[in-house]
């Protein structure tokens, strides 16, 4: 036996409080970040992903209260994202009890600022998150987007996440916009044809409806690792479940 | 000045604070302090060597705080616990950045090799190895350190290279990742673990609770 696929529960937080979309939009309030973190730890979540999408700057401090908070009692990694635009954020994020940083819309207008990153605190701490749509008038299939989905970059999201892999990203976020919030799946070919491109490890996001897709996105679309929220966040399945599923399907995991 | 019951080796290669936080959560009674002073290493009962990043410039910040020779003592003299790249300064050198390390063993910091990335299916195993994994116990009799803790239990581990110890009476646990690597070590009064037991649930804490705790014969 050997390294286990890893299961990451995702916590939109918005002015402190844990929050679900669907494809981006039409927010639902989904409860408190600390209680519910602690929740998913009991039940055997590998890692936890929170990301701030507080749109006002003055509620941005929050999430570093929420960070420290949720550090000092579940001791599994923790990667934050959203709203990350300097070295010097990702150094406060890493203070306040991070394991890792998520870099999104920044990674697009300085990339630079990725290198700098990874080269200060190492590029095991740097993910770089990829927000993908699937697009017909371009010379490739997958498109990268920014601002939350709102704003496309001409730039080819494999090519991107080799490139970004070379400036130190130690591991990809790559969501599909086509999928976030759909409860379809994940888009297993983005995917693979990511995983397939680059030397790190690939987290899934985007799409997930039930259990059979968490299956889905390790076997065909290559990844190391499956990041869901909703299915979570409104007690449709626990970690537990979801774990044992993968593992009657043949998939290595920690239970 | 209080006593320091465990000194946690701060050289300024990163965040310290997931270290210290599961120490507290296992020890809340005792003194944990995150320190680059040497003194406060020579002083304290026990102390742990984290690292994270890369090995030379790790080894570089070491001695730019005159920390060299603290930490070597320690590693000789009291319970210790290294933990990721303070496991591999431990030897004597890395292939990462062809850097030479402390020498408290003999053996070498190798990478995954690429031509061997692959799990029995052909599929792809991906560098860094990031997530859980099972770690085997070894050594001649149960370690202390171990107590309490399943035989291939999973730990959390993120990094691209393994330490490759000369001497394998000091080989304290191994995980494969395709092949088998040493992820513990152990002699005397030290232990050190490739993995992250300040992230790694029940079982890491349980390791951290047991070095606490730790009266090494």
């Amino acid at each position: 036996m050997g390294l286990a696929k890893r299961i990451i529960p995702c916590l939109d937080v918005t002015n402190g409080r844990v929050v679900k979309g669907v494809n981006f939009l039409e927010l639902r309030d989904a409860g408190d970040p600390v209680e519910i973190a602690k929740r998913y730890d009991e039940q055997g979540a590998d890692e936890l992903t929170f990301l701030d999408i507080t749109a006002s700057s003055d509620n941005r401090g929050l999430i570093l209260h929420i960070i420290e908070e949720v550090a000092s009692q579940v001791f599994i990694p923790l990667t934050v994202g959203g709203g990350v635009r300097e070295v010097e954020d990702v150094r406060r994020l890493l203070n306040a009890g991070a394991d890792k940083v998520s870099i999104n819309t920044t990674a697009v207008l300085n990339p630079q600022m990725v290198k700098a990153a990874a080269d200060r605190f190492g590029s095991q701490c740097i993910v770089v998150a990829i927000d993908a749509k699937k697009v017909e008038n371009q010379p490739f299939e997958w498109e990268v987007f920014t601002h939350g989905g709102r704003k496309a970059t001409g730039l080819d999201a494999v090519k991107w996440a080799e490139y970004m892999v070379s400036l130190g990203a130690g591991e990809l976020l790559v969501t599909s916009m086509d999928r976030d919030g759909t409860k379809i799946g994940f888009n297993n070919p983005l995917n693979k044809a990511i995983s397939d491109a680059v030397e790190v490890p690939l987290i899934a996001s985007g799409g997930v409806g039930n259990l059979q897709h968490l299956v889905d996105g390790v076997k065909e679309g290559g990844a190391d690792a499956v990041l869901a929220a909703s299915i979570f966040h409104y007690g449709e399945y626990t970690v537990k479940q979801a774990k044992e599923y993968m593992a009657k399907h043949g998939i290595e995991v920690r239970l | 000045m209080s006593k320091i019951d465990i000194a946690v080796v701060d050289y300024g290669m990163g965040n310290l604070r997931s270290v210290s936080k599961a120490l507290e959560h296992v020890a809340p009674t005792k003194n944990v302090l995150v320190t680059s002073n040497p003194d406060d290493i020579a002083q304290a009962e026990r102390v742990v060597f984290p690292g994270q990043g890369a090995m030379p410039d790790c080894i570089r910040e070491l001695d730019a705080r005159g920390l060299r020779e603290a930490v070597i003592a320690a590693a000789l003299n009291k319970p210790f616990l290294g933990i990721c790249i303070g496991l591999q300064m431990l030897f004597e050198h890395s292939e990462e950045g062809n850097a030479a390390g402390l020498g408290v063993f003999k053996g070498n910091v190798k990478r995954f090799a690429a031509e061997d990335m692959f799990d029995s299916e052909g599929a792809k195993l991906k560098v860094p190895h990031m997530g859980w994994n099972q770690v085997y116990q070894a050594g001649a009799k149960p370690h202390a350190l171990w107590q309490g803790i399943e035989d291939g239990a999973r730990f959390y581990y993120v990094h691209s290279y393994y330490v490759q110890p000369d001497d394998a009476a000091i080989i304290a646990g191994y995980s494969t990742y395709p092949n088998k690597f040493t992820c513990a070590v152990a002699k005397n009064n030290l232990f050190a673990v490739q993995f992250h037991p300040e992230k790694s649930a029940d079982a890491g804490l349980q390791l951290l609770s047991n070095f606490v705790n730790w009266s090494p014969s």
